[in-house]
């Protein structure tokens, strides 16, 4: 664990980041991520209240493209409060000492078509994983760039509900994460 | 031929609901006072199981018993008596068939689908709302509180007819040839 310090980027450094040249700000109120997650057999949707983002999308650099993502682990929507307040407590989340997710990416890929594959570090509980997310970029008719992603985690990897909830029969290992950005037409 | 007792059908789905029925209604009580675990999930999903099937077998007695009526009631019975349990029995139909769909329509409103029996994906009634789903559960509790109230007439009357009256209503009920 000492060896994966999670990195929590700074209000001031995201500030920093997203005033950099080329950072498109997304547009929260029509983006999203959310994930789902099977219990006892039934897939149950939720989401994060709260993130930040901060994405450099240049389809014709990706090499200086980036895609930059902090959630605030405490402000999951779920089924209920009861559950909500579940998902913090350490066996879970644990947000008390991890409070934040992160996401950096490390390199894009053109798979032509409007599709792309965005690879990078995933922080979440302490534990850093390689994570790739095949991502859609597509116009919509505002002239906005919605980008779609989804992509799989294995939430027992990043000890995320031990103990007596680890067994997969009635939370299973795989969560599914779906994530929407809206980004702002250039000019 | 006049029969003086129920089916053997009718017989057989009348108790298997009433198994359902006490042990779904007890496992609601009992896992709404526990902490969130892995066994309280188990739990909902049983109990919502319980409920689509309590649905079920109502659905088949309605149908079953347009084909097959009723055994007639004594002839000593009082008129009162006899409209009195014509309408409870038709509450307790309505309950059986309501109260599942109430839980159904609440748990829509959690998010949370029904997957019945873990294979069946029942659709989702309504979209997911907290507000909605705090009412929702307060209609499914007072549905379950009415069906507690009309049971227990049910049982007080059959045990009248059987103890008091001596008239042989329960006879046609129970278990056996």
């Amino acid at each position: 664990m000492r060896l994966f310090r999670p990195f929590i980027p700074s209000l001031a450094m995201l500030l920093m980041a997203s005033s950099a040249a080329g950072a498109q700000a997304v547009l929260i109120d029509k983006s999203e991520i959310r994930f789902i997650s099977r219990q006892m057999g039934v897939n149950v949707e939720g989401r994060f209240r709260k993130w930040k983002a901060n994405v450099d999308f240049r389809p014709k650099d990706l090499g200086k493209s980036r895609a930059e993502f902090e959630i605030d682990l405490s402000s999951i929507d779920l089924a209920s409060e009861e559950s909500e307040t579940e998902l913090r407590r350490p066996r879970w989340f644990d947000t008390a000492k991890f409070p934040v997710a992160t996401f950096q990416s490390t390199a894009m890929k053109d798979l032509g078509g409007d599709r792309y594959e965005v690879m990078g570090k995933l922080t979440l509980k302490g534990t850093v994983r390689d994570e790739t997310i095949p991502v859609e970029v597509k116009k919509d008719a505002a002239g906005n760039s919605v980008a779609t992603g989804e992509f799989t985690i294995k939430r027992l990897a990043f000890n995320i509900g031990d103990g007596q909830w680890s067994d997969p029969s009635v939370v299973a290992d795989d969560v599914i994460v779906r994530v929407r950005m809206v980004l702002p037409r250039a000019g | 031929m006049m029969q003086s007792r129920y089916t053997g059908t009718a017989r057989a789905l009348h108790w298997l609901a009433a198994l359902l029925i006490f042990s779904g209604f007890g496992l609601g009580l009992f896992m709404t006072g526990l902490e969130i675990a892995p066994d309280t999930l188990r739990y909902y999903a049983w109990h919502k199981w319980m409920g689509i099937t309590v649905f079920l077998l109502a659905a088949a007695r309605l149908a079953w018993r347009a084909a097959h009526p009723p055994p007639p009631l004594p002839a000593t019975m009082p008129s009162w008596q006899i409209q009195a349990s014509r309408v409870t029995h038709a509450v307790l139909y309505a309950l059986m068939l309501a109260i599942p769909i109430s839980g159904w329509v609440y748990s829509s409103a959690t998010g949370v689908s029904v997957v019945y029996l873990g294979l069946v994906p029942l659709p989702d009634l309504i979209p997911k709302d907290r507000e909605v789903a705090k009412t929702l559960l307060l209609v499914h509790k007072s549905l379950n509180y009415l069906l507690a109230a009309v049971v227990t007439v049910h049982i007080a009357a059959a045990l009248k007819h059987q103890f008091v009256d001596r008239d042989g209503v329960l006879d046609r009920m129970l278990p056996g040839r």
